[in-house]
């Protein structure tokens, strides 16, 4: 069922399938599916949303009075929501006048804190990576489908799925790091060393300043979130996919050249080991590590602590 | 352009939320053209907010005094904790009479985009209110959009391992609504917390 402001006739009818999405030409209403990216509140009760489409691109619409509780699409149009679209364009920002939803991702990330806080930065990189408004970006579109998806079904660590969509949206964007051969010469690998200015890892005979020496296992790791290589990241070890956030934070960091904001609170997951180690401590590459509840409030205490000597 | 200050105060006008230049001349001549009583009300209301309002200690709801009207009031339990947004939330959920326990005003809610994290609110001072025993349930009140699910789920995940009762304002069909208009997230929702009749 389509709910919209739309009246008989005016709209798409319950059986059009997705699958005939159709820019409609001339004609004022035109259709689409996307993915909810963001939404800021404008005026008394409207939204603006950025949504990132299948046909155009990233496009930025009005929700008018979604924000009122008896709207009948504000539901639809949260964050991480995939939705069918009916819009109407405007002089300056086209409007919605339908929703129906396809996949509601939002409420099973949600109910998982490390998978919003991954799912959150998962959407401000595809809002980054797709710079230019109504530039048709499939492949984006799609890569962040099977992004929110796998979180929404928990099928692999939020982590590693934040950064397999980092590495392989950069790759779409023109900036696919190289794990194999020299980013510089082309020298075959395996090479020890890797420069985020460079692009990747490289030789000793082209080493740039300021590179770092990952251990073999992040490698692996970053090599097979590019490929898709699941069955090897899920079997990576807490430390290895510490040190492969951080090198993927700090390329896209790079490339974007300006920071995520909602990189540093992203929530990774360990092992005991892994726990122990991060413990207190604020992750490299800006990726904050608290492994648990427990020791999130033990954090919390210990500032308070803090904050009261500092006082007294 | 006007005289230096009537054009200041429209522009002074103009730069509230949700008045334009058109409606702040129109608010502008509307004071000009009011008694001078009414007008000397409006300016000392506006400068008194400023001077006597600040943050409630215990709470962070607006109060005149170091601790709001709420925290003061014996009569309200203290052991059963509402933790809302805002301030405003506060005035929403008084108007149902139906809560007579005291309110944590978090001042926001999570959001990682907007670089909002748990730091940002209050949490650290609704962790101290917790550690000295005497809350026994925290009623989890923040806005039903996507920010507000995640700060409830961060909230119950670090405190339900304390002991406390967590819960969280049930969502779903508003009252006097058609069920057929209603969206599938809301209606999934209200299947998901129904509750048995007891006749």
């Amino acid at each position: 069922m389509i709910i919209g402001w739309g009246g008989p006739g005016r709209g798409v009818g319950a059986s059009a399938r997705v699958g005939a999405v159709a820019d409609n030409g001339d004609v004022s209403l035109y259709r689409d599916e996307g993915i909810v990216l963001r939404t800021q509140k404008l005026g008394e009760a409207d939204r603006i949303i950025t949504v990132l489409t299948r046909a155009h691109g990233r496009i930025r619409v009005v929700g008018k009075g979604v924000r009122r509780t008896s709207s009948r699409f504000g539901a639809r149009l949260e964050p991480f929501m995939h939705v069918d679209l009916q819009l109407a364009t405007g002089r300056t920002l086209d409007v919605v006048t339908q929703v129906e939803t396809l996949d509601p991702f939002g409420r099973t990330i949600c109910a998982d804190y490390g998978s919003y806080t991954a799912g959150t930065a998962v959407l401000e990189t595809a809002e980054r990576l797709t710079a230019e408004e109504r530039e048709p970006a499939l492949q984006h579109y799609l890569l962040l489908l099977g992004a929110l998806r796998a979180l929404a079904h928990g099928e692999h660590d939020a982590g590693l799925v934040l950064d397999a969509f980092v590495l392989r949206g950069l790759s779409i964007a023109g900036f696919a790091p190289s794990f194999a051969e020299c980013a510089r010469c082309a020298a075959d690998g395996p090479h020890r060393l890797f420069s985020v200015q460079a692009g990747g890892m490289v030789c000793t005979a082209c080493r740039p300043p300021g590179t770092v020496v990952p251990s073999p296992e992040a490698v692996a790791l970053l090599s097979a979130l590019l490929t898709g290589d699941w069955p090897v990241a899920d079997a990576s070890d807490a430390r290895a996919r510490r040190d492969a956030s951080g090198i993927t934070a700090a390329f896209l960091q790079w490339h974007l050249e300006r920071g995520l904001r909602s990189l540093q609170f992203v929530e990774r997951r360990g092992d005991e080991q892994a726990e122990s180690v991060a413990r207190g401590t604020r992750g490299g590459g800006g990726v904050r590590e608290e492994p648990s509840a427990t020791s999130e409030v033990e954090r919390l205490y210990r500032e308070i602590g803090d904050a009261e000597v500092e006082q007294a | 352009m006007y005289e230096g200050v009537v054009q200041g105060l429209i522009d002074e006008l103009g730069r509230l939320p949700g008045v334009g230049p058109k409606s702040a001349q129109r608010i502008a001549f509307h004071i000009l053209a009011a008694d001078p009583d009414d007008v000397h009300r409006l300016a000392t209301a506006l400068t008194e907010v400023k001077e006597k309002i600040r943050f409630c200690t215990v709470c962070g709801n607006v109060a005149e005094a170091e601790q709001c009207q709420i925290c003061r009031d014996p009569r309200r339990d203290p052991a059963i904790v509402c933790v809302v947004e805002e301030s405003k939330d506060v005035v929403a959920i008084e108007r149902t009479r139906e809560f007579r326990g005291r309110y944590h005003v978090l001042g926001g809610a999570i959001s990682p985009i907007e670089g909002i994290g748990p730091d940002e609110l209050r949490v650290k001072e609704l962790m101290t209110r917790i550690a000295d025993g005497t809350i026994t349930e925290l009623i989890i009140a923040t806005d039903p959009n996507l920010e507000g699910e995640a700060t409830a789920t961060y909230l119950a995940r670090l405190v339900q391992p304390m002991g406390l009762r967590v819960t969280r304002l049930a969502s779903g069909l508003p009252v006097g609504g058609d069920l057929e208009y209603a969206d599938e997230v809301t209606l999934g929702r209200a299947f998901e917390g129904r509750r048995q009749l007891d006749v």
